[in-house]
């Protein structure tokens, strides 16, 4: 985007508080792959050098540890936040669940997904995406997916002389094999998939910052959401949900902070092509 | 008879004719006398030699010898009583047999004619051969056996009775007669001597009959010089000499005289004389044999070198006064006991050594050990660079190996080794196996640190390669093999061997023909580290892994070999879980990891670690179906997830492209469009931004 002489109002796509999340599982995500993957590869020469820059395996796994601390914390105040939600603009789960704004994939995703597989091959129009986009959908609840395998397995094995209590020891094996193999498919998925999706497509390229600054122009929002865009223009509440843009001192800390998040996710890609592919056993 | 001569060198003569004529009345007499008693003359003519005794029964029977009187006086009643009575006169003087008075000068009697044996002895004897030269003072058989009134040696009377011997051979032997003026003998108041020594106090103030006399260690008849090879007192004949007596007087001379070596090998050995002079020798330990200060008279010189090569000969007495081989500053052990082969009777007396200092006569089981082990292996092929004792024990200083100032004390044994074995060294130049920097890698190992820190029972050089013994590893006698390195390890950790020899590394459990590790093979030989360190605790699973190597590999795939390798100690290792010396087969019910034993095993790191959390497969892998399904189905369910999903958005990203990039460059027309109108109407300005 080019710089404006006055910062602009822009629209406000994420509370601060989602914002700040996303921000705390960036920092968490990328402690708990790092520190992870460093023992799942632990054959590589790549995995010694980490684990003593994060301070001998020892260390790297209170990091682990407390970075799953994080994470949880993430989710549960995410959990909180969408029962205030529920509290504040819906009457019901179902309203929270089946409206508009919801994440919950419905039959409109489907015709979506549809219509833009259809755009994709050149046989129609790019649909007319709303809030959420299916594929955002759906990385939204690879999340859950996630922290219910990775958080679970991961519980087991920090605590497994209490859940052998209930569970064989061998499904500590099991366990190892979920937490950790479900760990190279979440981070492999957002640091190409999701990547791509949000920051890398050549539109948005290099980087997408609105999850991080919250706000986005209203020309993309017009081109990006132009079913959310038009509701909210019906509705006549769009005015309400404008505000000003950062100055540039602060998208230029947040871009340097999603450049450092971008390189080491793609550090950790290229990492793990390496170790499944030239270092395998 | 008066003045008839003799043959031979002497003149016998009667006393003159008045003599003569006296004899010839006394014989009468003699005659009337017996008519008168009639037993005497009865038994006179009974008894042989009664007619000769009819003369030579006067006492005043004399002849007369190169200006000497000698009696012709035989007592009737001795030679009655000799054991020679029987024989008659002329059972010796047969010359005179048959001879009418007055018969000529007797012949020699031969005592040889009944005693050939000892007349075959005393001829090719001392006494023999100087009395065949025609030496006055060489005894003949009268000299000591007197000649009518010869009784058997056994009996009291005799003249050769023991306690009479030292005073006949005393007659020519002591100090101040012709012969013991006039001849060549070494000794010096030999009879003095002998009667203050053990032997002639038992002889002569106990009357101990027993007691040696001179001839019991000279021989009576066949007495030579000591340096006579058939002498009894030769070096060579010395100790058979002294055994007669003393049998199984090697039991109390330490270790020296082990077997024969004293008969056989007499030239490494001292003598018996070495240490008990001879004559002179007492119920006391010997000072001194060949006296230290005739070796010192010469070698106490610090200028004092050897002629051939220039070799300092100095010896520092005060050295050897205060090395194992003194007593309470003394010396103990005389400089000729291992410098053998002197000769006192020489004016150098050491002239005579050829051989250098056999440390195995004294020393003799570490001689034979020594001689089988390599160092003495090389020593036997004259190689220039085997130790000899002297090497590691220095000479006359040499010190026990209990004394902090010994070069094989124990603290000091590496250094000493190192001047060999250091790398670079020549024994370390010539070795071609697989230990480098030995000194080095001991030096920093457990067993150096300890050492340095003072501990010195810890394990040295010599502790594990025995001092005298060492040999390669491949020998099988060697304390290194593999066969011995447990019970070489296990002299000080006895317990330890103890487990491992239970465990089923050891043969005797396991019956395996494998190759079965050794304590090395985890411990290292020489850079033997404490098992807790760091270094230690991480190399084990190599160590392991050498011979089990698919379990090994399958440590490496769950948690505790992926920490370990990348440099956890803490977490479990092999021996963490399967015992390190006790190490048994699973199945065994006394294995760490036995059924009854698992949970308790866990629990060491796993506080509260319960049978069922035991139930963890530390070596489970995701490539083995058979043994592990559940961890191969999950696996491969994973996997396939994994794959679904990244095929699924890949494709999806894939064919996303394109529109993209189309979308971009849109974008970027519009922003130039929007760029271009920017510059003409404001209007256009505000209802974009308000829009």
């Amino acid at each position: 985007m080019p710089d404006r002489e006055v910062a602009p109002r822009q629209f406000v796509r994420f509370t601060r508080l989602q914002r700040i999340l996303h921000i705390c599982m960036i920092v968490s995500f990328i402690s708990l792959a790092l520190t992870g993957l460093t023992l799942k590869f632990s054959y590589t020469k790549w995995a010694a050098v980490l684990s003593h820059l994060f301070g001998g395996f020892e260390s790297a796994g209170y990091i682990h540890r407390s970075a799953a601390v994080v994470m949880f914390g993430v989710f549960f105040t995410h959990l909180v936040d969408l029962y205030k939600l529920k509290r504040r603009e819906h009457t019901s789960w179902r309203s929270l669940v089946l409206g508009p704004g919801s994440m919950v994939p419905n039959r409109r995703d489907l015709t979506e997904l549809i219509g833009t597989l259809k755009w994709f091959v050149g046989l129609g129009p790019r649909p007319a995406y709303g809030r959420w986009t299916y594929w955002e959908k759906f990385d939204y609840f690879a999340v859950f997916w996630g922290i219910a395998i990775i958080g679970s397995t991961g519980l087991t094995l920090w605590f497994p002389v209490f859940f052998t209590r209930f569970i064989p020891g061998s499904f500590l094996n099991v366990a190892t094999i979920i937490h950790s193999d479900e760990a190279l498919l979440a981070t492999g998925f957002i640091f190409t998939v999701h990547f791509f999706n949000t920051h890398l497509r050549p539109e948005k390229f290099p980087m997408d910052i609105t999850v991080f600054t919250g706000r986005m122009p209203l020309e993309e929002l017009k081109r990006d959401k132009p079913r959310e865009y038009e509701a909210l223009v019906a509705s006549g509440k769009l005015e309400e949900q404008m505000e000003e843009a950062y100055p540039p001192i602060v998208t230029r800390t947040i871009r340097a902070f999603a450049w450092v998040a971008l390189a080491l996710g793609f550090s950790i890609v290229l990492w793990i092509i390496y170790a499944m592919l030239f270092a395998y056993r | 008879m008066a003045g008839t001569r003799m043959a031979g060198t002497k003149n016998v003569r009667w006393k003159g004719k008045r003599g003569a004529a006296r004899a010839v009345v006394l014989a009468l007499l003699a005659i009337a006398v017996s008519l008168l008693f009639p037993q005497r003359p009865v038994r006179a003519a009974d008894q042989p030699g009664a007619e000769c005794l009819a003369c030579h029964g006067d006492k005043s029977m004399t002849t007369s010898h190169a200006g000497k009187t000698i009696s012709l006086f035989v007592d009737e009643k001795k030679f009655a009583n000799s054991v020679h009575a029987s024989f008659g006169c002329t059972g010796c003087h047969a010359d005179l047999e048959g001879k009418d008075f007055p018969h000529p000068t007797p012949a020699r009697v031969n005592c040889g004619t009944c005693h050939t044996a000892e007349q075959d002895l005393y001829a090719r004897s001392l006494h023999g051969k100087a009395s065949a030269r025609g030496d006055p003072l060489a005894p003949r058989c009268v000299n000591c056996h007197g000649n009518h009134d010869i009784v058997p040696v056994k009996d009291p009377r005799s003249a050769l009775a023991p306690l009479k011997v030292p005073f006949v051979c005393g007659q020519c032997h002591r100090e101040g007669t012709p012969v013991s003026l006039n001849r060549p003998i070494a000794q010096d108041n030999i009879l003095e001597n002998y009667s203050e020594s053990i032997h002639g106090e038992a002889l002569l103030k106990k009357g101990l009959s027993v007691a040696p006399t001179c001839a019991t260690c000279h021989t009576a008849h066949s007495i030579l010089p000591h340096t006579d090879p058939a002498s009894s007192i030769n070096r060579r004949n010395i100790a058979a000499t002294c055994t007669k007596c003393h049998s199984q007087i090697e039991a109390v001379h330490r270790k020296i005289i082990r077997g024969e070596l004293w008969e056989k090998q007499a030239n490494v050995l001292p003598a018996c004389p070495d240490c008990h002079q001879p004559h002179k020798i007492r119920n006391v330990f010997y000072e001194l044999g060949m006296a230290n200060a005739d070796c010192m008279r010469c070698h106490a010189d610090e200028k004092l070198r050897r002629a051939r090569d220039g070799k300092s000969m100095y010896v520092n007495l005060d050295e050897v006064n205060h090395s194992r081989h003194s007593l309470e500053g003394s010396q103990k052990v005389a400089c000729s006991q291992c410098h053998s082969e002197v000769n006192a009777s020489h004016v150098r007396p050491c002239e005579t050594i050829t051989h250098g200092v056999d440390c195995t006569s004294c020393h003799d089981e570490i001689g034979k050990l020594y001689a089988t082990s390599i160092h003495g292996q090389l020593t036997g092929k004259n190689d220039p660079n085997a130790p000899t004792c002297k090497d590691c024990h220095g000479t006359h200083g040499v010190l026990g190996k209990q004394d902090a100032q010994s070069a094989t004390f124990a603290t000091n044994v590496p250094g000493l080794c190192a001047r060999c074995h250091r790398e670079g060294q020549k024994a370390a130049v010539r070795y071609t196996g697989r230990q480098h920097e030995i000194i080095a890698n001991y030096t920093e190992s457990i067993h150096g640190t300890l050492l340095k820190n003072g501990l010195t029972v810890t394990a040295t050089c010599t502790s594990c390669h025995t001092a005298h013994h060492i040999l390669p590893r491949s020998d099988p006698q060697s304390s290194v093999s593999a066969a011995n390195v447990p019970a070489t390890c296990g002299r000080c950790h006895h317990g330890i061997e103890e487990q491992f020899e239970n465990s089923i590394h050891s043969r005797r459990v396991s019956g395996s023909a494998q190759e079965l590790p050794l304590c090395n093979d985890c411990h290292t030989a020489h850079a033997i580290r404490r098992t807790d360190e760091d270094s230690f605790r991480l190399d084990i699973m190599g160590k392991c892994g050498r011979c089990h190597q698919e379990i090994a590999k399958t440590y490496f795939d769950t948690y505790h070999g992926k920490v370990s390798r990348l440099g956890y100690t803490k977490a479990a290792k092999c021996y963490d879980c399967h015992g390190a010396h006790d190490v048994l087969r699973v199945t065994d019910p006394r294995s760490h990891l036995s059924r009854a034993n698992v949970a308790a095993t866990c629990q060491k790191c796993h506080a509260g670690a319960t049978r069922r959390f035991a139930g963890y497969l530390t070596h489970a892998t995701h490539h083995d179906p058979k043994k592990y399904p559940f961890v191969f189905y999950t696996f491969w369910g994973m996997t396939t997830l994994l794959l679904g999903t990244f095929v699924v958005s890949g494709l999806h990203t894939l064919l996303w492209l394109p529109r993209a990039f189309q979308m971009r460059s849109e974008l970027r027309a519009a922003e130039a469009e929007a760029a271009a109108a920017l510059e003409t109407p404001p209007a256009n300005k505000k209802e974009g931004r308000d829009a």
